[in-house]
């Protein structure tokens, strides 16, 4: 009897079927509320979000690739120098401010780059989610394909690399185009701390 | 003298400052958890749960936790789970919720109308969570996940941790993925493994220092979806009990510790 009783346990499915990426996006949409400036239909995904959740972030070449330009075309590049003041831009990578539901429309937002990224050696409290950018316009000059590239891996981290963990700090609106422009001189500029 | 010892002290390379800067955080950390006043959230959350409220003017007493009713010791480690009279995979919030409701009488709007309190005045959940979860103190972590039911909320607490979403884009697994990774100076367990999921579970909830309060589980999920730029989650609502049941049944056989002390 006990035996048969552990034949049914071990017979019966270990895991029921799993939920579609439609219904747990349903689920968010249905479990989470408009609140302060973050709108319910945040929790809704676009095609990176569902692509790189369904991939385990790990699409194949070619979609990463149609993922990439798409994202790509995203990009507002301005016309001109795209070295903005690296004063300004410590500031703004200090700042791990704006876009929750608590933060008060109107008070400008921070790029939170310190929660994940190494920059200027005499800043010790700095994340290692993302690759240390210490000495990175030291490496690379600042020409104007340098600037290009750091202004555009700042507005739109996924035209880059598609499932990137960066967030898409001009396309989600959270930095304006003065405010990246700042974070490339901070970046690039040889007189920034990031670059001593 | 002193523009030698800060010549000295500049020369000493900032890998060694941030070492010693990570080992003064667990100094402090550690002395945070010596005298913790979890202990007095412990002692009113008895209280509460003996003193005859609501319409009924009952108490919590007889409410089931998931081992028969009015029995505490361990029945934390053993949630979120399955409770027939409800038909749901409940957390301990949501059960609390549902005990105030069938024994005291009182209504869900009511009972949940201040989860979340603060320094000046805690909210009555959040003294309740503080002595049921310490009386699962020593007790292994045991959620179980045989019910159907169980199993399906497992399944999507797996599906809503690595879901990417909101204006950053992000998912739980995005800060908590990847070992030995932190933000700014602060450590993250990867709580999709058992080690880290231990680590983060069994001492949550927890006295946290920055604010005077005691933080139950939907407060913590609800920071990190906070802090994540996602509106915000429903308290108690299916995707975050499921989540906390699948992190929960990831810390499987740690020893509960809580409640912590945070910084």
């Amino acid at each position: 009897m006990k035996i048969l009783v552990m034949a049914g346990m071990l017979a019966a499915p270990l895991a029921l079927a799993e939920p579609t990426a439609r219904e747990v996006q349903d689920i968010h949409l249905r479990d989470f509320h408009t609140k302060g400036m973050v709108k319910k239909e945040a929790v809704a995904q676009d095609a990176v979000q569902r692509i790189c959740t369904m991939s385990n972030d790990r699409p194949s070449a070619e979609v990463a690739k149609q993922l990439e330009a798409d994202q790509m075309r995203s990009i507002a590049f301005p016309a001109g120098s795209l070295l903005g003041d690296w004063k300004r831009g410590e500031n703004i990578a200090q700042s791990g401010r704006g876009m929750t539901f608590t933060d008060a429309a109107g008070t400008p937002n921070g790029g939170s780059c310190y929660n994940c990224h190494q920059m200027a050696a005499k800043e010790i409290s700095y994340g290692t989610l993302g690759p240390s950018l210490q000495g990175f316009g030291k490496k690379r000059g600042a020409d104007a394909e340098t600037q290009k590239y750091a202004y555009g891996k700042i507005y739109n981290a996924k035209a880059y690399n598609a499932c990137s963990q960066m967030p898409r700090l001009g396309w989600s609106g959270t930095l304006t185009e003065q405010q990246i422009k700042d974070l490339v001189a901070y970046l690039l500029d040889p007189a920034s701390p990031v670059n001593q | 003298m002193s523009r030698l010892v800060v010549l000295c002290l500049s020369l000493i390379p900032f890998t060694v400052a941030a070492q010693d800067a990570k080992k003064e955080i667990e100094k402090y950390q550690q002395m945070l958890g010596e005298g913790s006043p979890a202990e007095l959230w412990e002692l009113e959350g008895e209280a509460l749960w003996k003193k005859p409220q609501g319409p009924s003017n009952a108490s919590l007493e007889k409410c089931d936790l998931g081992l028969g009713a009015g029995k505490v010791p361990g029945a934390y480690a053993r949630l979120p789970r399955y409770f027939k009279d409800t038909d749901q995979v409940q957390d301990l919030e949501s059960r609390l919720v549902s005990c105030m409701s069938a024994l005291q009488g009182r209504s869900r709007a009511e009972a949940t109308k201040r989860v979340f309190g603060n320094a000046d005045t805690p909210s009555e959940l959040e003294y309740l969570v503080a002595w049921i979860v310490g009386q699962s103190r020593g007790h292994k972590m045991a959620a179980p996940v045989s019910h159907p039911k169980e199993r399906a909320s497992y399944e999507l607490g797996k599906k809503v941790f690595f879901y990417r979403a909101g204006n950053w884009d992000f998912s739980c697994a995005s800060c908590h993925g990847e070992a030995d990774k932190r933000i700014r100076m602060q450590e993250l367990p990867v709580l999709s493994e058992p080690a880290g999921a231990q680590l983060a579970y069994t001492t949550w909830p927890a006295y946290r220092v920055s604010s005077s309060q005691l933080k139950t589980m939907q407060w913590r999920i609800n920071d990190c979806y906070r802090q994540m730029r996602f509106p915000e989650p429903e308290f108690a609502s299916e995707s975050t009990i499921a989540l906390t049941h699948y992190l929960a049944v990831t810390a499987k056989g740690g020893a509960y510790r809580g409640p912590g002390t945070k910084r």
